[in-house]
């Protein structure tokens, strides 16, 4: 049983970032009805500012720190410059501008920072850990901890406070909560500054594992946009359990079918899911205002 | 005398082909033009799926690389003639486009768009790693045509980018007057009717699900052509064809020229293909210059460049 272990172990930590980059999806999607595609270019922001902060001479914990809150601005700057503009277009024409901008993000990072790829020391060091005859690395305890921490977060901020549920009735009825006095674009600022820096907290936890470069957003969008259909958009909860499913499946699929269709796996199931329950795993059934 | 729109079209695009060579001081250009074509090709067939009937694909890249690795493989392991291979890809296209578009079309919106960005991501996963057969990520050749030998035992000798230029060319003005056929008739009124509310369509009779799933295979059967056509021409193909990138970008043509009109989405097809070569000079450059411009067109123009653009001259006029 080590091997299966052993599998789910390294798909825990896998689906953990896929749970996080699903989260940051959910975030803005309820705010504003939008797919963020750029939301992987999030995690990259957060691993590569950090490496350039550390590198530059700054602690670990200050580097990461400045990482996420300069991500959590361009997220800000992402929503004010190109998604509130195009407020009631299209489902494609969202589509693409946020794959604009996440081309763009990406271009602008390989000018300011550089192409190679980078790692900045784990947190905890090294030393695996072994449990029941697996392995597991310190660093994947600490992303483990992190999409945790960050749905329980959630899930206080959503039900225990006035702004979260300000959050919540925006995401329902834009023009009824303006009604009754929320102010929407704050909501919406809000919303987008969340998501940004828990994507770069994703790439803080990550890199040391993974490494980062300019170009890891885009598969890290990808899968995280599955993880959160596979959960039912617009879900916590969803995301959640989605991003740890996939991780899971994948890492199976790598370890006892073939590591080179361990991509297959996931869509595969989500395809199977979508057929079954056309509005994911935790989704609300819609109905179609005539 | 008045020209329908449908003329117009056709004209304007027949002679724009016709002419352009004139201005080519050398036969790159007739290079970068024959990639417009075929990419205009593939992004007819989008016209036909997002801007008739609404519906999104972000997996159409599939579709090409099957169109592609058809004229790759069916040479080899079947003996068929090139051009036979590009039919049995378009075949085989419009089959799995039938079969996927079937449980896929049911969903909206963004489910739609994960379904068919995994179908898509599914056809380039096997592309690349089944590498016994197609190469994987290096690629594999692919055999000549052979028509252009045809052309020159009759006496048209044509250099190889002039005969791409013009055949490639030819193909999508026969796409582009299909397409536009297919709007004025019974087929496109139902398409153009679920696109404005699947529910008023059904009520008035129109079976929706089947509608969907004929613009579907249709823009499938674009996409593949198109593939088969870019594989023929560079006589070399790579997984990259059916990647997802390539998915984003035909849709992305399409959206930004206008998903409406068929000129429209061939002219985001010409600025999109010309860009990168304009853009190599800056090629650091090149991937924030191409963001920059998909948001801006989405911002500032909704409906695409070209219907944005007549609609302005048209309220200037009046």
């Amino acid at each position: 049983m080590p091997e299966l272990l052993q599998f789910l172990l390294s798909g825990i930590t896998v689906g953990a970032v896929y749970a996080l980059v699903a989260l940051g999806f959910t975030i803005i999607y309820n705010a504003s009805d939008v797919v963020n595609f750029a939301q992987g270019e999030f995690v990259m922001l957060g691993g590569m500012i950090t490496f350039f902060a550390h590198a530059a001479g700054l602690p670990l914990p200050l580097a990461a720190l400045i990482a996420i809150i300069a991500t959590a601005g361009i997220g800000v700057a992402l929503n004010k410059l190109a998604i509130e503009p195009a407020r009631g277009a299209p489902v494609v024409s969202l589509i693409i501008i946020t794959i604009g901008a996440s081309i763009f993000i990406r271009g602008a990072t390989q000018l300011v920072f550089d192409k190679q790829i980078h790692r900045f020391p784990a947190f905890s060091g090294d030393q695996p850990i072994l449990i029941g005859g697996a392995t597991i690395l310190p660093q994947s305890l600490w992303v483990i901890a992190g999409a945790l921490a960050v749905f329980f977060c959630l899930w206080l901020f959503f039900t225990r406070t006035l702004i979260g549920r300000a959050v919540l009735a925006t995401a329902n009825n834009r023009i009824a909560a303006q009604l009754v006095g929320i102010n929407t674009n704050y909501v919406m600022t809000l919303s987008f500054a969340m998501s940004a820096a828990i994507g770069a907290l994703a790439g803080v936890l990550v890199t040391p594992i993974t490494l980062t470069s300019y170009d890891v957003g885009l598969a890290l969008a990808l899968k995280g946009f599955a993880a959160a259909m596979l959960g039912g958009m617009g879900n916590p909860k969803g995301a959640l359990v989605g991003g740890l499913l996939l991780g899971i499946l994948e890492a199976m699929t790598a370890g006892y079918i073939s590591s080179q269709y361990k991509d297959a796996a996931a869509f595969v199931v989500i395809l199977a899911v979508l057929f079954a329950m056309p509005q994911g795993l935790f989704g609300r059934k819609s109905t179609d205002r005539v | 005398m008045r020209l329908s729109s449908k003329t117009t079209t056709l004209l304007i695009l027949a002679a724009v082909i016709a002419i352009a060579p004139v201005f080519f001081p050398s036969s790159y250009y007739f290079r970068v033009g024959s990639l417009i074509f075929v990419n205009g090709l593939a992004v007819t067939g989008l016209v036909i799926l997002i801007g008739y009937a609404g519906q999104i694909s972000l997996g159409h890249a599939g579709f090409a690389g099957i169109g592609a690795y058809a004229c790759a493989l069916a040479p080899v392991h079947l003996g068929l003639h090139p051009a036979l291979a590009a039919v049995l890809g378009a075949a085989l296209s419009a089959a799995i486009a039938f079969l996927v578009g079937r449980p896929i079309l049911r969903l909206k919106g963004y489910y739609l768009a994960v379904a068919s960005l995994g179908f898509g991501i599914l056809v380039s996963m096997v592309l690349s790693n089944e590498a016994q057969l197609t190469g994987g990520p290096d690629g594999m050749a692919v055999p000549e045509l052979g028509l252009r030998a045809v052309l020159k035992a009759i006496g048209i000798d044509l250099s190889n980018t002039e005969f791409w230029y013009a055949f490639s060319g030819l193909v999508l003005v026969i796409g582009a007057w299909l397409a536009l056929n297919l709007y004025h008739s019974p087929t496109g009124r139902a398409l153009r009717a679920l696109h404005g509310s699947e529910v008023a369509a059904r009520t008035v009779g129109v079976d929706v699900a089947h509608y969907k799933l004929v613009a579907f295979v249709l823009s499938a059967v674009y996409a593949s052509v198109s593939g088969s056509l870019l594989a023929l021409q560079n006589k070399f193909i790579t997984p990259d064809v059916a990647g997802f990138m390539h998915s984003i970008e035909m849709v992305t043509m399409a959206v930004l020229g206008g998903a409406g009109s068929v000129l429209g989405a061939i002219l985001g097809a010409a600025i999109l293909t010309t860009l990168p070569q304009v853009l190599t000079v800056f090629q650091e450059y090149e991937q924030l210059m191409l963001g920059l411009v998909m948001m801006l067109v989405m911002i500032f123009m909704r409906e695409g460049l070209l219907p944005s653009i007549t609609r302005r001259i048209r309220g200037r006029a009046e």
